[in-house]
């Protein structure tokens, strides 16, 4: 199959197909990042811009690493969280960097639903880096690429995923990639951040992290924020490490050879043991090498995509 | 001058009346119906309407209206949203006093009637705040307010949240005789949400309005209005509960009516897919079973009337992200082919939905509007109820062009509206 669109909003809207060929076309990008000149020109005389509102340097440093290796010329536009509700509108932000010659143009909102603002407005190809409690397409294909790596392939296994779900766009993403691949997927967390109607999803909902885990491949962890915008969801971090942290003792149940991942960064003894946090750490680190090979090729796609049109 | 409206199916469910026949204005009011109209014709002083094949009703009657002066004037104007009225068949508008100022005393009501008067087109009736700045607070000058003209009183958009205060408000009316009007809503189980919470909003990842915020709010005012003996009038219907709510308080005999909007029995909240921000309103649109609910409850009578919740909103303020676009979508000109939709789905009878957009409207707040009756101020609507067209934003009399119907294939196209005598709109 050849890949039609001109945007990566979302994994919700992509098929199996695409998301497979994105996770294949991400393995030869694998191997541009082994050789020795880590650049192909897949990407020359595009002009990328990285359209950020939130701060992440993580994310953002992984699209450029992504668009340099491509040879894209990249142009980075860092604002301020309060840069949404005051001053220029995104729109108009977004407009100006087009004329300045952005065709690509990728953007992290705290919003939900930003990046499809852009895509019916703009000219340019929108590439979605993370919006609101929405999606978090890149992070979900980084993780489905590690896991398929890990595991060999995605169909059949279990996967649990913990925390916040409510609010959770890396969740979101991975729930909609991982069940269009075929995966068993549990959430698991406090009620109070586990949405009723998430099962619409086909996941299976769970409060309590021992049943969630029991018998899983993989574990994917959720950073954690006390408290958001509008409420409070638990009662102190202290009691949901205690029921909802991983420890050493409560992996006991899951899969022996169980992979346990996070989006990063982590907390500490929250989310997980220090002890589990090291043991895990290898796979985050690859989750973080595989998340460039991703990225490139979502750009590579959406390229080859435009000049087939 | 004297207008004859010949031929035409006259629909009056104030009287009773689904008969063809003729129509005689003069001086601004319904003088008679002729049964013989040569001897009219021959008078040279006589417009005539040949009406035949179209339906002829009073002039319909919208009691939730934002007209956004004075204070935002670039959503809308007295004038605009008058015309805008005028050319969805309304004769009649009752505005909410969320405006800038606030509708919380008698200058800013006599400003509002001022206004209507010298720039207006149809007949406007303001509705004054509850509260001082619809602040939830202290009671605003309601007495002065109704002496002015308002009709009732709403803190519309900004629900009372302090149930004393409210008690106070439905005992202090009882002196005027006008009702309570309540956006039901409670605004701490509302949050931070910006649609309806279900599978959209879980999939969107937007922060969802449970109907319980709704539901909550209803029983609660519905308590109180028994406490107090005051005549509670529900704005916007939205939930499967808030019907369930009214009909059962309705039989135990709690002065209480409710309205609904087009959208809320149209849409659901499938309409919001793709972040589109002419879907958001408040209340939001909501689930399928709600939806069904509000049809039945139009059907059984608990939901009174049809009422548009008309909310002017700029381009730019709505081409924006989700979250930060305002709340409400115009109404006045696309509501009437919408409930004639009712009409062709088999929910209610033409005459039923003429009803609620008419004098059941009226009555609710005693305007003695939405009636054909001979003596009566001739405020008229004639339109053709199977003309098929195409909705289209930019002929929007309206300042604003924030519909999610735009583009939509609708029966039911306004041909006159006349009030007090004067043809203010040829379609």
């Amino acid at each position: 199959m050849t890949f039609q669109r001109k945007h990566i909003l979302g994994l919700e809207e992509l098929s199996a197909e695409e998301i497979t060929l994105i996770l294949d076309t991400a393995e030869s990008m694998k191997e541009v990042s082994g050789r020795d000149v880590k650049k192909v020109p897949a990407l020359r005389g595009v002009t990328v811009c990285n359209l950020f509102y939130e701060p992440s340097t993580r994310t953002r440093s992984s699209f450029e690493i992504a668009e340099k290796r491509l040879s894209a010329d990249v142009l980075n536009f860092t604002l301020s969280h309060s840069s949404v509700t005051k001053g220029e509108t995104l729109l108009d932000t977004a407009r100006n960097l087009e004329a300045m010659g952005a065709s690509v143009i990728v953007i992290r909102h705290p919003m939900s639903g930003s990046p499809w603002l852009l895509a019916r407005e703009l000219n340019s190809s929108i590439i979605n880096a993370g919006d609101g409690s929405h999606e978090h397409p890149s992070q979900a294909l980084l993780d489905l690429f590690t896991i398929r790596e890990m595991k060999g392939e995605i169909k059949g296994l279990k996967v649990a995923i913990v925390g916040d779900i409510l609010h959770s766009r890396v969740a979101r993403s991975n729930i909609w990639g991982l069940v269009k691949l075929g995966a068993e997927v549990r959430v698991v967390g406090p009620p109070t951040l586990i949405p009723k109607y998430i099962e619409k999803a086909k996941v299976r909902t769970f409060y309590n992290l021992e049943e969630a885990i029991e018998g899983v491949d993989v574990i994917i962890m959720l950073r954690i924020q006390m408290e958001r915008q509008d409420s409070v969801y638990f009662p102190s971090l202290r009691e949901y490490s205690r029921f909802y942290g991983l420890t050493r003792d409560k992996l006991k149940g899951a899969d022996k050879d169980v992979t346990v991942m996070h989006p990063g960064p982590i907390n500490r003894g929250i989310e997980l043991s220090s002890d589990i946090a090291d043991d895990a750490s290898s796979v985050i680190l690859d989750q973080v090498s595989n998340g460039i090979a991703v990225r490139m090729a979502m750009f590579y796609l959406v390229a080859s995509a435009g000049r087939n049109q | 001058m004297s207008i004859l409206i010949k031929g035409g199916r006259i629909i009056d469910p104030s009287q009773g009346i689904d008969e063809k026949g003729n129509i005689l204005i003069e001086n601004g009011t319904i003088k008679s119906y002729p049964k013989i109209t040569k001897k009219f014709e021959q008078d040279n002083d006589v417009t005539i309407i040949n009406a035949k094949g179209k339906v002829v009703a009073p002039g319909l009657v919208d009691i939730h209206v934002h007209l956004r002066e004075p204070g935002f004037e670039h959503k809308e104007t007295i004038k605009s949203g008058c015309e805008s009225a005028a050319a969805g068949g309304f004769t009649t508008i009752v505005c909410m006093p969320n405006t800038n100022p606030v509708n919380d005393n008698a200058s800013v009501t006599e400003y509002i009637l001022l206004k209507a008067r010298t720039e207006g087109i149809v007949n406007v009736f303001p509705i004054g705040a509850i509260t001082k700045g619809e602040m939830g607070e202290t009671l605003a000058q309601i007495g002065e307010m109704f002496e002015a003209g308002c009709v009732g009183v709403s803190d519309d958009g900004m629900p009372v949240m302090n149930s004393k205060v409210m008690r106070h408000a439905m005992e202090y009316v009882q002196a005027f005789d006008i009702p309570v009007i309540s956006h039901a809503e409670d605004k701490d189980l509302s949050g931070v949400g910006v649609m309806n919470e279900g599978d959209v909003s879980t999939q969107l990842g937007l922060a969802g309005i449970p109907c319980a915020s709704e539901d909550v709010m209803v029983s609660r005012d519905i308590t109180v209005a028994e406490l107090t003996g005051a005549r509670l009038h529900i704005c916007h219907v939205s939930t499967a509960g808030s019907v369930r709510l009214i009909r059962a308080a309705k039989k135990r005999g709690v002065k209480v009516t409710a309205e609904v909007t087009p959208h809320h029995f149209i849409l659901t909240d499938e309409a919001v897919n793709e972040y589109d921000t002419n879907a958001k309103m408040n209340p939001p649109l909501r689930g399928k079973k709600d939806r069904e609910a509000v049809i039945e409850g139009l059907k059984d009578g608990t939901l009174d009337a049809i009422a548009t919740d008309h909310a002017p909103h700029s381009e730019d303020e709505k081409k924006v992200e989700f979250d930060i676009a305002p709340f409400g979508i115009v109404g006045l000109e696309t509501a009437l082919s919408l409930s004639l939709n009712l009409v062709e789905d088999g929910v209610l009878t033409l005459n039923q939905v003429i009803s609620k957009l008419t004098d059941a409207p009226s009555d609710i707040l005693n305007l003695g509007k939405g009636t054909l009756k001979v003596g009566s101020a001739a405020d008229v609507v004639i339109f053709d109820p199977e003309k098929e067209i195409t909705v289209d934003r930019n002929n929007f009399h309206s300042k604003s062009k924030n519909s999610p119907f735009d583009g939509w294939k609708l029966k039911g196209a306004v041909n006159y509206t006349i009030v007090n005598g004067d043809i203010v709109y040829t379609g």
